[in-house]
């Protein structure tokens, strides 16, 4: 039987603004299986967004949803989870609202490792505000504020992530599905900071203005360009030029933030009673 | 056990949240506010609260509110530059209804101006630093042990009302010390916010209940809601229909103007029959209240009106004032902002001179005795 995904969507804010051909709904979807196959429950899973396309997702999905400020999730997030380390913390974040405005709090959530799993909606573009570049737009594109050619370097946010000190990180596409399902469900499971990239095509804004005629032929750019992470390690750095890798690129066990956090306030509660204790 | 304490300002409001229930504190160094980011530090691990210390002003204010929406009692404590910052939470909290306390230690500005120097300048900040529309509550002790009972308050007040509430402590009263008396536990009243009683289906957040405020639920207790900075209807989703909006934005500023009476605090002193009229709040209070007693000693009707809160202005003692003073002293240490207000409430009504300091010098009793 198929996947029954209006369980998990808040089906009467249907249909979704996003354009069509857009990736963010396969990235949704895929989101959704892996709630779905870890049986988190509804009242017990916060997301959080923040501003621009993929900020919107938290209207759609069926949970306590938070939508924030412009770059911003992180920081709430990092407030809820502190506060109840109970409930599963989900961030979805654009690489405008993550990279660029919200740069801070990206970095030192990886550094801190609580206990979130952050998906990045990566489609190289502000699209919200109608295509400006934003920090991961390629170098030689075009967009609405490079019109004669974006000059600025691009940001790899995997590689952020795992040298701003996140325990997890895995980048994947919205063309292999499959694999996306496999690494959201197992930066779920992870317990400390993760974070998945999603690489999420935008046909309207950035396709348009970069040779890319259809929807397809940005999955189709996908396909070509991603290289598994096992297949890369025998690749020559030139054979690499202007791809990516895939797949969970970084993995490690460190204490959690909110288990580091709570141990220290229980070695008072023993030290408080041992006193109590004394006096009686 | 009844406590007395030695304590500074910044200290002593620190104590007065802890009162309050405060657990959860995040924040980030700024003098001279960081002795309440200290003393926060040193408590609530030993109190199973949370302390945090974020990457910078703008997080922290983002953790102030998640923590708020989990069900923490959640403050933050900075000074201008970070006060500065924070303001585009501060108005995420404001639309949101998110309780929260935010202490602004104020410090000689604009910019990084003087980090150590008293000064009064962000009073117009706590009322339009964040943009649009929006109710404002803001709190000026001036003495250690106000510290302390307006922390209390202000912790009440965002709970009951769920709107931030803003305490400008200026750097003198936040350094200074005296002997304060530590309330017993149940001594003063604490108020916690209203919780939803609805069945889960039939739940709307942002419905108003008593006084125009609604019962947002904490996350995590088995509602499913969603919220958002977008002009939203009860329902907490996003509108654009300009009713909505209109009713939005109307009853967040009137819950707090119906809240008045418990919100407003001011002290009155030798004003029954006074002639002149100090308006003075913060530190310079203090100099103010001096003055005119040395004033009422040489035999002139003078008195002062020392305000506590002054977001929302009190109005009242000022029209009260007016009908017998033909002289209003406003000694402020910025360049004239609350003047504004005095003026505007006292309608030409009596003589209304302005003493300005912005040397990061304090204000002096001699100064305003003056003019007395």
């Amino acid at each position: 039987m198929a996947f029954d995904y209006s369980k998990y969507l808040r089906n009467d804010k249907m249909p979704h603004i996003w354009c069509p051909g857009c990736g963010n709904g396969i990235a949704m979807k895929s989101l959704i299986r892996a709630i779905d196959a870890l049986g988190y429950k509804k009242e017990e899973t916060v997301i959080i967004s923040g501003i621009g396309c993929s900020g919107r997702i938290s209207g759609y999905l069926d949970f306590n949803t938070l939508h924030t400020t412009h770059g911003r999730p992180l920081t709430f997030a990092t407030g809820i989870k502190l506060a109840n380390p109970k409930l599963n913390v989900i961030v979805v974040s654009g690489d405008g609202d993550c990279a660029a405005i919200g740069g801070n709090h990206f970095i030192h959530a990886c550094r801190r490792n609580i206990d979130i799993t952050l998906i990045i909606f990566n489609n190289y573009i502000y699209g919200m505000t109608g295509g400006q570049h934003s920090p991961t737009t390629p170098s030689g594109s075009y967009s609405t504020t490079t019109p004669h050619r974006n000059i600025d370097p691009q940001f790899d946010l995997s590689k952020l992530a795992i040298g701003a000190g996140a325990t997890f990180v895995a980048r994947e596409t919205t063309y292999n599905i499959f694999a996306l399902d496999k690494v959201v469900i197992e930066a779920f499971k992870h317990k400390g900071f993760s974070v998945v990239e999603v690489m999420v095509g935008c046909p309207i804004y950035y396709g348009r203005k970069n040779g890319f005629k259809s929807a397809f032929s940005l999955l189709d750019w996908q396909r070509k360009n991603a290289i598994r992470m096992e297949r890369a390690q025998s690749m020559k750095p030139e054979e690499l030029e202007g791809k990516f890798t895939t797949g969970i690129l970084h993995r490690r066990e460190v204490p959690e933030y909110t288990q580091l956090y709570y141990t220290l306030t229980e070695s008072f509660e023993k030290s408080v009673d041992k006193v109590s204790m004394e006096r009686e | 056990m009844e406590k007395e304490k030695f304590l500074q300002g910044n200290e002593a409001f620190a104590e007065g949240a802890l009162y309050a229930g405060c657990n959860f504190f995040a924040g980030y160094p700024i003098s001279p506010s960081s002795e309440i980011a200290e003393y926060m530090a040193y408590e609530l691990p030993r109190r199973k609260g949370v302390f945090i210390e974020m990457e910078d002003e703008i997080a922290s204010m983002g953790a102030v509110i998640g923590a708020s929406l989990a069900g923490a009692k959640a403050m933050t404590a900075t000074s201008g530059p970070g006060f500065s910052l924070k303001q585009e939470h501060i108005g995420f909290a404001c639309i949101t209804e998110v309780p929260c306390v935010i202490v602004d230690v104020m410090r000689g500005g604009p910019s990084t101006g003087t980090p150590t120097g008293p000064a009064q300048g962000d009073v117009m900040q706590a009322r339009w630093g964040t943009h649009g529309d929006h109710p404002a509550v803001a709190i000026a002790p001036s003495t250690v042990e106000e510290c302390f009972y307006e922390a209390v308050r202000a912790f009440n007040i965002s709970e009951k009302y769920r709107n931030p509430v803003i305490l400008l402590i200026d750097e003198v009263v936040g350094h200074m010390r005296e002997k304060i008396r530590i309330p017993k536990p149940g001594e003063i009243e604490i108020i916690n916010r209203r919780r939803p009683n609805e069945a889960y289906d039939d739940y709307l957040p942002y419905k108003p209940d008593l006084g125009g405020v609604p019962n947002i639920a904490n996350f995590g207790t088995g509602y499913r809601f969603h919220i958002t900075g977008l002009s939203h209807d009860w329902s907490g989703f996003p509108t654009n229909d300009p009713k909505r909006i209109g009713e939005l934005i109307q009853r967040l500023t009137k819950k707090v103007e119906k809240g008045e009476d418990e919100i407003l605090r001011w002290e009155e002193f030798m004003l029954e029959d006074a002639e002149t009229a100090v308006v003075a709040y913060g530190s310079v209070a203090r100099s103010a209240k001096f003055a005119v007693k040395c004033a009422r000693n040489a035999g002139k009707k003078v008195g002062l009106l020392k305000l506590i809160t002054i977001w929302p202005f009190p109005v009242k003692p000022l029209k009260r004032l007016a009908e017998h003073a033909r002289k209003v002293i406003i000694p402020e240490m910025n360049l004239g902002q609350i003047v504004l207000e005095v003026e505007r409430v006292i309608g030409g009504k009596a003589d209304v001179i302005p003493i300005n300091r912005v040397d990061t010098e304090l204000i002096s009793p001699d100064e305003i005795l003056v003019k007395l």
